[in-house]
Parts: structure tokens; sequence; C-alpha cells
């Protein structure tokens, strides 16, 4: 049984085959992958804000994509990846509740997940596959043997980018 | 006090669980006089936890609920979510619309109007007590629901906590009713610059 390793929210955990990295129920929270597959190492990150300069808490890097991502990039070079070789792929930022006057706060999803590809598109890696948008919550894991990225919903079923 | 509600005292620890207890309390009799039925609350838990750990309180980020989010406007901004898991939230409606237990299997848009207002009773009997304890006049938004993921729903008011701090201070309680067919939680997260002026208003520094 490959072992199952879980993110938290405001989390990263990088690793390689056979492990999956799984994060589960992210509403507006976007879950970013990291992997090589030549080396199969690879990485998720469970961001919740975009910006920590716009933030009074930024001792945890994990919790926004402008400092998320670049640690765990660090994190899966030292594991073996090659930065050319990488590719990203990127689900969630729903706005799970609909209010007729949505406040900046209630369309955080939509900035996280514009933050997490400008955050990306200035290292230099591509992002493959994404599923952003929506009303619904996801749980989302990458099997670090094959890439595959896995979006289970409640209601829309399940779907690989 | 900023982020660093972990640094909070015993009394005032205590005094947020009294204002939970008072609060709670008027909605859990709200309810039960709608349902027509006893209506069980637990001690109210005051909670300091990672942000991240907050999901676990109702079961797992995984778990399906249904919940109602109200902003709280007025001198202590806060966020008010009621959570039910599906089955209850469903036989709360069957109860609710005069249905036999069972028949609801899906919500539509009648039953989602109706657990929305049962959020709007809850929270506006709640608010109503905590006025009378602590003078403090607060307002709910109108209510919104969505059936889903408990950490996606959480993670509403969670992000907003994230921007001030790592931690969320919560004042939970649990209801059920005494068949236990219906359990839920009510959840009070005062924003975090709301935390000093409940705490003064109930003479607690």
């Amino acid at each position: 049984m490959p072992e199952l390793v879980k993110v938290g929210m405001a989390d990263a955990k990088v690793g390689t085959a056979p492990a999956t990295l799984i994060s589960y129920g992210l509403g507006s929270c976007i879950g970013i992958s990291l992997y090589d597959p030549q080396t199969k190492v690879g990485g998720l990150l469970h961001i919740m804000l975009p910006d920590s300069t716009q933030s009074r808490a930024n001792e945890n890097r994990a919790k926004f994509a402008d400092t998320g991502i670049p640690d765990m990039l660090n994190e899966v070079l030292k594991l073996g990846a090659s930065k050319s070789r990488l590719v990203a792929k990127i689900a969630g930022g729903a706005q799970m509740f609909a209010f007729a006057n949505a406040t900046d706060i209630m369309r955080v999803g939509q900035r996280n997940a514009q933050a997490a590809k400008e955050v990306l598109g200035g290292l230099g890696i591509p992002i493959i596959g994404e599923d952003t948008g929506g009303s619904y919550g996801r749980t989302v894991s990458i099997d670090l043997s094959t890439g595959v990225y896995k979006v289970k919903t409640i209601d829309k079923g399940e779907k690989e980018i | 006090m900023s982020d660093d509600v972990a640094s909070l005292s015993a009394n005032q620890m205590d005094a947020l669980r009294e204002i939970g207890n008072v609060g709670a309390g008027n909605s859990a009799t709200a309810l039960s006089q709608i349902i027509s039925k006893r209506i069980d609350m637990n001690v109210p838990r005051v909670s300091i936890v990672p942000l991240g750990d907050v999901p676990d309180l109702v079961g797992g980020p995984d778990v399906m609920v249904v919940g109602v989010f109200l902003r709280v406007y007025g001198k202590a901004p806060s966020n008010i979510l009621f959570l039910l898991p599906r089955e209850s939230a469903f036989y709360l409606v069957d109860m609710l619309m005069g249905k036999k237990h069972g028949d609801t299997q899906k919500l539509d848009f009648m039953d989602e109007s109706a657990l929305m207002e049962i959020g709007n009773i809850l929270s506006g009997a709640y608010l109503n007590a905590l006025f009378n304890f602590t003078n403090i006049s607060l307002l709910p938004s109108i209510p919104a629901l969505a059936m889903d993921m408990a950490g996606a729903i959480l993670s509403v008011v969670l992000i907003q906590l994230g921007q001030m701090g790592d931690h969320a201070l919560v004042i939970e309680t649990e209801f059920k009713t005494d068949d236990e067919g219906i359990k839920g939680h009510f959840f009070l997260v005062p924003d975090p610059g709301s935390l000093e002026t409940i705490l003064s208003a109930v003479g607690v520094e």
C-alpha cells in the first residue's frame, strides 16, 4: 500500500514515488502541485491567501501563494527534481457562498487562483492542468508514481487534470 | 490583541464560555419551539486552535455538511456558522416541511430557504442573548447556505482569520434533539479585533 501523505491547510509536503500527497476539503484555498516526471519527485501545497505582504501574520509561509510556492520549489529541488522538467497543476479557488454584494474576502478564491498562476509564471514553471472556480469544495491528490492529479467533489464527480 | 488569542487567561476563557452558554441556550430554546422537540446542548467549547485543525471539531475536512453562514456586523464583527451533518439537515427539513422522516434526500430551493431561515432565527436568538449580557448590539447579514465538505465551508471563515493570525478562537456549541436525529454545531467566531470589545464589555480585561 503506497504511502498517503496528508497535507493540511496552509501546509506543504514533498516526496517521491510511490507516495500520494492528498489535501481534503479545499474551498477557496488552492492545491498547487509540482512534479518532475523523470525523477518522480513532487510536492503539494495548500495555500489560503494570495499575498503575504498584505497580511499581518506571515510567519507561516505555506499559507500564501507568493511565499509557499518558491519554498516548495526549493524543497523538490533538494529531493532531486530538475527545475526545467517541473510541471504544475492547480485546483480549488471556489466561492463557497454566493452573496449579492460579495466583498473582496468572498472572492478570495479567484484571487488565490490568479496569484498562483502569476507566481508559477514568474518562476517559469508551466501549468499543465487546472480546475479552479465554481462554488463547491474539492479534495485533491497527486500520485507521485504517475503525476496524476485527482480532483474529487461531492456533486461534480471525480476528475484527473 | 492581534493574533495572540493563544494568550487568553482562564478568566477570559470562562467569560467567553458563558457568552456561548447564554447565546446558544437562547438559540436552543428557539429551535426547540420551532420543531417541538427537546433540544440538548453541551457546554460550549471555547477553543483556540491552529486554523488547519478547526475542521476536526466537526469530524474532519471531508465530512459532508450543510452550512449556514452569516456575517455579524456591529462593534464586535464576527462570523456565525451553523453546521449540520447532511442527514441531520435532511431530517430537519422533513420536520419543517411536514414530511415523513427520510423523505428529503436532496435540498431544493424551498428546503434551502427553510434552513437559511433556521440559521437566521438561531443567530438572532444568539445575538439577542449576547446583547442582554454584554450590551453590544450586533446585526447578522442575510444568511447564505452551502452543502459541501466541512473543510471547504469552514475555509470561508478561516481565510478571513488567516489574514490576521494562525489560530482561530471559536465558541462552539453542539445541539442535538433528544432522539439524536438532529445534531448540529453552532460556531461564533469573533474577528481578532472583536475579542477585546467583548471581553471588556463583560468586565474581564
